[in-house]
Parts: C-alpha cells; structure tokens; sequence
C-alpha cells in the first residue's frame, strides 16, 4: 500500500463513520422497541408518557433528533445514556480498555497456539500424526467461541475450578488504578501480583475467544507453509544443506505469514464482536457486555454510541493490517 | 520427507509443561472463595445507576433488592407483603383524606455519618413529584404537596386522592435520597458515590461486574450478619449455577427448575422455593376473534394449567383464576375458571367452530425471557387446537411487547408477566384491564365504567370488594388468561438462613448464619 492509499483510506474513515451514524441511528427507530414504552409505569397517562418522552429528547422530529445528536458527537458529546444516567463517551472510554486488554490476550494466544499447531503440523506433514493436528485444528474452528466459553466455563470452573469465571478482578481485592488499562498498568508499575489476579479472571474468556482464531491461523499458516516449502527457493536452501527447522524458520515462515496476517486481521474484528456473547457470560465488564444491556433497555444513544466505537476498531484495525502486510510484502511497497 | 525435528515425545513433554502451571495452580488456584464475614450473591441482572427514583432501573422490580440494600424505602414490607416501619415509623391519612401525615424515625444516619432529617423526606418527595425530574412514578408523588414540617412529623396536603400512595413509599422510585450530599454533588456526582441510609454502603462498583458493599456502622435496623456483601452480576443462568457450583457465590436464584432440582440434592448446597408476586398470563386485546366472547372463554377453559405447571415447571407454579394471586389484598379464592375442554368446545360450537373448523388467531410470546415461556405457549395451542382454536405462535422481545403494548397493537393473545410487588389490586387488575391505562390490552367500556370509580375510593373494603367483583366480571367474561403464580428458587450453602420475601427481593441484610 503507498502513500496515496493510506491517505485515500484515512479521508474515507470520516465519510464511512457518518454512514455507520445514519444507519444505526436510523434502524434503531424503525425497529420495534421504544425504550420511553420500557419506562411507562403502571397507571401513566398520556401526558406522562410524553413527558417522559420529551426528557429524553425523543419527541423531536428523526431528522432534527439526529442532527442534534451528530452535532453534539462531532465535539465528542454522544449524549447521555438512558438506562446508565452518564455519558456515553465516559462510559465507553471507560469500558473500552477491558476489552481491548481482553481481545489484545485473545489474540496472542490465538497467534501462539495457531503458530505452534501450523509449524507442528507441517514437521509431521505427509505422516499419519498430521492428521490428528488437522483433526484438532478442525474440531477448534467448528465450535463457535461463545460455546468455547460455556465448556470452559463449565470444565475449568465447576467440573476442575482452576480458575475464577467471572468478573475482571477478584471483588475481595483493594485495589486502585489510574488508568482503565488495568493489565497493562499492572504490568507496568510492578504490581505483578494483582497482575496475576487480572490474567486468572482473563485467561478463561481470552481461551475462549482465541481457541477458533487458533484454529484459523493454524489452517491458514499451515496451507501457506507447505506451499512455500514446495517453492524454488526452499528446495535449493535444503540443497544446500540447511536443516529443515532452519528453512522453515528462516526462509519459509516469513513468506507464508503475509496470507495468515491478511485474514488473521479480519479474524481479529470477528473477535472483537465475539466478545459480546463470550464477556456476558465470564460477567466481563467490557463494551460488549455492555452492548448487550444497550440493547434489552433500547439504551438509543448508548447503543449508537458503542455501535460507532465498534466501527472505529474495526476501521483501524483494517487499516493496521493492511499497513502490516504491505511491510511484509515488498512486493505490495514497491508496487 | 526431511526427519521432523519434534517428537512424538517432545510434543507430549510441551504440552506437559504447558498444562503444569493449571495443574499446580500456579495461576492462582480455585476461584477464591470469599473470606469471612462476606456474602456473595450471583445476581441476575446488572445495576445500571444508583439513583434508585430515575429512568429505566427506577421501574425495574428486579433491581430493587440491590436498591433496598443501600437505601431505604419510606416504609419497609415484610416478607407476606404486609407493611412495616421502616424510616418512616407512623404514615396515615387525616379522617376526611385531604392530609397525609408521615413521621420520620430519630437516629437514622447517612452512610457519610449525617442524620436523616425530615428536610431529606420532603426533598425526596418534591424531587420525585417535579414533571421535569424524570421520576416515572411522578403520577403518583405529584398527587401530594405543600409539606411542613413540626419536629420529626411532616403532613403533606392530598392535591388528589390516591389509595396506594403509601404502598408505593415502599415500592418502586419509594425511596429517601440525601438532600444535602445530593445537592453538593449532583446527579452525576452521586452516580459515582452514593449514599444512602440503608444497612449496607457502596465500598467498590465495577459496572456489569460486581458490587462490594459494607455494613453501615449506624444503621438504625438490626445489625446485618455480614460485614461485606458482594453482589456478583451474572446475567446468564448457566454462569450463575457455575458460580454456585465453584463457590465463587454463596447465594443465587432464578435459575432453570431442572438445574434447582440437581442443584438442591448436592451434599453443601439448600434449594428453598417460594410463591412471589408474580404470575404469568396472556393478555387479550379486543380485536377479532376476541370480541366474540365464546372464544375468549374457550380460550381459557381449554388451558390445563396444573399440567402445564407440572410438566414444564416441575410443579414450581401456583394456577391462577384471576390477576390476583394468593397473598394479594384482593385475592379471592372462591373464583375459579375451570379446565374444561368439553366446556371450551361448546362454546366454540355456539359461534360456529370446531376443531375441523377451528377459529384463528396469532399469539405473541417471549422465548427465554421467563422459565419455559416459549414451550408454555407451544403447550397451549396444542391444547388449544384439540377444541377448535388454530393459534400461530409469533416470537417478539420484550421491548417490542412493550411498545406494542403501549400503542394497543398486540395480537389478539399476547403471553407476558406481571409483577406486583405491594399486592395492591390498582396495580394488577387496576392497571392491566382499566382502558386508558397504556400498559391494558384490553380497552372495552365495560371495565372502564367497573374499574373507573374504584381509582378514588375512599373506603379501602370497598375498594378492595370493588376489585373482587371486577376479577369475578372478568373471569366471566373472559377477557384476560390469568395463567399461574411464579415459584422463585433459590440455591445457597448450607449453613446460610434465608428467608424468602413474597416479593422476590434478595435482601442480604435478611441473610443469617444458620
């Protein structure tokens, strides 16, 4: 990607978020779901119901509601949450790093355990033990990552608890952060134990989460891997006698990650999204559990608000990626 | 092919050493289980904001546990439903109904140490009677005004009458905010650091994740048992049994009824059950077919709700004739809608259908919102079907049942649960079946001129009469399926004592070491 691609891609992020802005905020009036009508209680009248309408803003014309709410979002105000009583924008910010920190675990474990599974599979390529690591690989990719998340729920908290399934942090715990990066913030003033105390709560949603990402960069690296190795180039370093760990390592892997980065940054906004269901079961306290309360209360401007942050990973993320696989590739830098 | 540099055994010894750190809890062990004196409760649902008078959570019954553990309530109920004293020690209408005169208990404290005065009970009051405050109870707040205060006594002038006003002070938004700190801080201030003058006060909040609460050092009640209460918000059942199971909690309920039964018969765990004010039902809209009385009373005869209790609940529900279960002010056992299929295929008969010529109609139900809400309703239109009645099952959110509610589009049958917490007939039949009510699906004259001069009824036997005869015109005339009385489960450790609130509240200030 050259100069003038990043920058064509940066001047369509705004143009993009508008576009996510309008249809979000126009699906969530056309769809059935009133959150004044969640609110009425029993024996309001009519008035009642529109004042309680106009207290949340919603008794103004669709057009002149979304104007209202974009301006305001334009310098950073996405209003205020109906059913949490604070801003959108604080609530996210403050919600957002547990499940970046969440995703970011997820996503070394996956790259871990999907490089491992390909580089094991490809030493046993063409022997009778390949098929037991393609068979795994394929018993990863099948189940989906909220089941991921009930069996190890169920195996590592109840039938062997290892480990805590549910929160962040331990409740019994006194401890005070600066930042919402609690992991990382841990992590970099010293405080390893409480460190320790976040990875417990982490480890079971991150699995999860990582398990089929595992499974896709396995079977992506490993196809890569062995089409590599079948190259001119891998064939004359065994003539000359390199080791086949050496060649695998040193002149095979390189080339065959540019496919498994590509699609392993798709993978990692498939994860993101994943992690609605996966935090709501772990009572992880990230965006997407959050996201899922948005929507049972018809939370309009919550919901627009965490849709449009999705959005912006998502973007960002894709962006990163493509970056990563043109400084991979030379030949996608020089054209 | 090249000799692979890794083992059938190198892989066994990685994995090995991978699996070491799990298998001699280097990463912490066990969930940890709490330390003395601390009480954890998985708990159902989230706690989206602390100030228990405004928007969505204000309304919502199921967080009124959490609320009336850090506040008080004006007046406090027992665990039948009855009142009792609470901060407020007397409440009382004058003879004529035009005064309410409310007397506050001396010594009661905020959590930051300040007393509770009567300025903060007419503060609460005025705040949750302003149009522009966002209390969706403010009908009823705004009902009353012009206080004065004399020593720890307030009376109040009744602008309108209203029959419930004091069983709403113990119910939704019925709660005594801190006048002072709240207009120190502001909403958003106290968003962040409540308080409140209940038994227990917010130590930590880690939204959607836990809650940690500490005895109130001067609470006016009784000491609570624990110094510390962790609320755990767990919002899936299968996490909440997990919990349970791992002794990450101590405590917790609404839980499926085949996982209470496998849960209660485990040696270290107690399964208790208890009605709670609650029933389910199906709502009927007076729109074709329902007009034509012969169905709708075809409807309800063809229903066997001991079955459907028995086989889908595992008997974990008490059947139901009208809104008013057992425990409510105007509960009358001697009405009863029988299950008769014989009975519902004549009637059926009369307006010409039959099971070859089965009368019409969709019915809306939740799936997995209630127990066996889904499976409940597919039971009935079997059992429907073999009388004449051909109903088709259509699936909606409970946020589109509401809406739908609201703006008098539901389908002819529309299955939904109704709470009611102070047992007040008003607040079932009352609001459920009176026309201009937005939550009535059923909007004929007939109730509105039965149900109409009961809102203002001075004389409470009457009233309560008045709604007794309301239940029995409606039970005769079909025009509602009352269906039955929901069973709350819930699981704990041996060596706890809960006693069960006919409203459903998991009070842990109510939670004894056995």
């Amino acid at each position: 990607m050259r100069w003038g691609e990043i920058i064509r891609r940066l001047v369509l992020i705004p143009p993009t978020l508008f576009g996510v802005a309008v249809i979000v905020f126009v699906l969530l009036r056309i769809v059935p779901g009133d959150p004044i009508a969640m609110m009425i209680p029993p024996g309001a009248s009519p008035a009642d119901i529109d004042r309680l309408r106009a207290f949340y803003g919603l008794d103004q014309p669709l057009l002149q509601q979304f104007i209202t709410w974009f301006g305001q979002a334009l310098s950073g105000n996405f209003g205020r949450s109906i059913s949490l009583h604070q801003r959108v924008f604080e609530l996210v910010l403050a919600r957002l790093p547990a499940t970046l920190e969440l995703a970011l675990l997820a996503t070394l474990i996956a790259v871990a355990l999907g490089l491992a599974a390909a580089l094991i599979g490809i030493q046993l390529r063409g022997r009778r033990a390949e098929w037991a690591v393609d068979g795994g690989i394929g018993v990863l990719l099948a189940i989906p990552d909220f089941l991921w998340a009930l069996i190890l729920l169920l195996l590592f908290g109840v039938l062997i608890p290892l480990l805590p399934i549910s929160g962040r942090i331990d409740p019994e715990i006194d401890v005070s952060f600066h930042s919402n990066f609690y992991l990382i913030e841990s992590l970099v003033t010293g405080r390893f134990d409480v460190a320790m105390a976040l990875l417990h709560h982490m480890i079971l949603p991150a699995l999860a989460l990582a398990l089929p990402f595992a499974a896709l960069v396995a079977r992506i690296l490993k196809t890569s891997l062995a089409e590599a190795e079948d190259q001119d180039y891998a064939q004359i370093a065994r003539a000359r006698g390199f080791s086949r760990p050496e060649i695998l390592l040193r002149e095979v892997l390189p080339n065959a990650l540019i496919p498994a980065v590509a699609l392993g940054g798709v993978q990692v906004t498939l994860l993101l999204g994943g992690t609605v269901l996966v935090e709501r079961i772990f009572s992880y306290e990230g965006i997407g559990n959050m996201a899922i309360d948005a929507v049972i209360n018809r939370d309009f401007p919550l919901i627009q608000g965490l849709i449009l942050t999705f959005a912006t990973l998502f973007i960002a993320l894709n962006l990163a990626v493509d970056l990563l696989v043109t400084l991979l590739d030379p030949r996608l830098r020089h054209g | 092919m090249v000799s692979p540099g890794l083992s059938r055994r190198s892989v066994l010894q990685l994995a090995g050493a991978a699996a070491l750190p799990l298998s001699t809890g280097m990463l912490g062990g066990p969930a940890q289980a709490a330390p003395a004196g601390t009480l954890t409760i998985a708990y159902n649902v989230n706690l989206p904001s602390f100030d228990p008078t405004v928007g969505l959570s204000a309304v919502n019954p199921t967080i009124q546990s959490i609320y009336q553990t850090i506040f008080d309530p004006y007046i406090a109920q027992a665990a039948d439903l009855s009142f009792k004293p609470g901060l407020l020690t007397k409440w009382g209408w004058n003879a004529d109904r035009t005064k309410i005169t409310l007397e506050l208990r001396k010594g009661a404290t905020w959590h930051d140490g300040s007393p509770v005065t009567p300025e903060d009970v007419v503060w609460s009051l005025q705040r949750a009677a302003d149009p522009k405050g966002g209390n969706p109870i403010q009908f009823v707040w705004s009902k009353v005004g012009n206080y004065k205060i004399d020593g720890n006594t307030i009376t109040g002038d009744v602008i309108e009458f209203e029959p419930t006003l004091f069983k709403w002070m113990a119910f939704l938004t019925g709660y005594i905010l801190p006048k002072a700190y709240f207009e120190k801080v502001g909403a958003e201030g106290f968003e962040k650091a409540p308080i409140g003058s209940g038994p227990y006060k917010v130590d930590a909040f880690e939204r959607n994740a836990f809650l940690r609460l500490k005895a109130h050092p001067g609470y006016w009640g009784p000491k609570p048992a624990f110094d510390t209460v962790v609320f755990k918000f767990v919002t899936d059942p299968t996490s909440r049994v997990a919990e349970l199971e791992s002794g990450g909690s101590d405590v917790t309920f609404e839980i499926p009824y085949e996982e209470f039964d496998r849960l209660k018969a485990k040696p270290g765990l107690v399964g208790q059950t208890k009605p709670v004010s609650d029933i389910a039902m199906i709502f009927i809209t007076d729109i074709a077919p329902m007009l034509d009385r012969n169905v709708r009373l075809a409807a309800n005869h063809a229903i066997d709700k001991k079955a459907i209790v028995d086989r889908l609940l595992k008997g974990y529900g008490v059947p139901i004739s009208t809104l008013e279960a057992p425990g409510y002010a105007a509960f009358d056992p001697s009405i009863k809608v029988s299950y008769d299929p014989e009975l519902a295929k004549s009637l059926l008969a009369k307006s010409g259908f039959s099971p070859e010529k089965p009368v019409k109609f969709t019915i809306q139900t939740t799936r997995g919102f209630k127990p066996k809400d889904y499976e409940m309703i597919q039971a009935i239109v079997g059992m429907w079907r073999k009388v004449g009645i051909e109903a088709t099952i259509e699936v909606y959110e409970i946020a589109q049942h509401f809406e739908l509610r609201a703006r008098h589009a539901l389908a002819p049958a529309a299955f939904y649960n109704w709470g009611n917490a102070i047992g007040d007939p008003s607040t079932s039949t009352g609001f459920a079946m009176f026309g201009p009510s937005p939550h009535c699906a059923w909007k004929g004259k007939d109730l509105v001129e039965r149900i109409g001069p009961l809102w203002g009824e001075k004389d409470e036997a009457k009233r309560i009469a008045g709604y007794k005869a309301v239940d029995k015109y409606i039970a005769e005339e079909g025009e509602v399926i009352p269906l039955f009385q929901y069973v709350q489960p819930i699981i704990h450790k041996k060596g706890l004592k809960i006693v069960p609130q006919a409203n459903g509240m998991i009070l842990p200030q109510l939670i004894t070491q056995a």
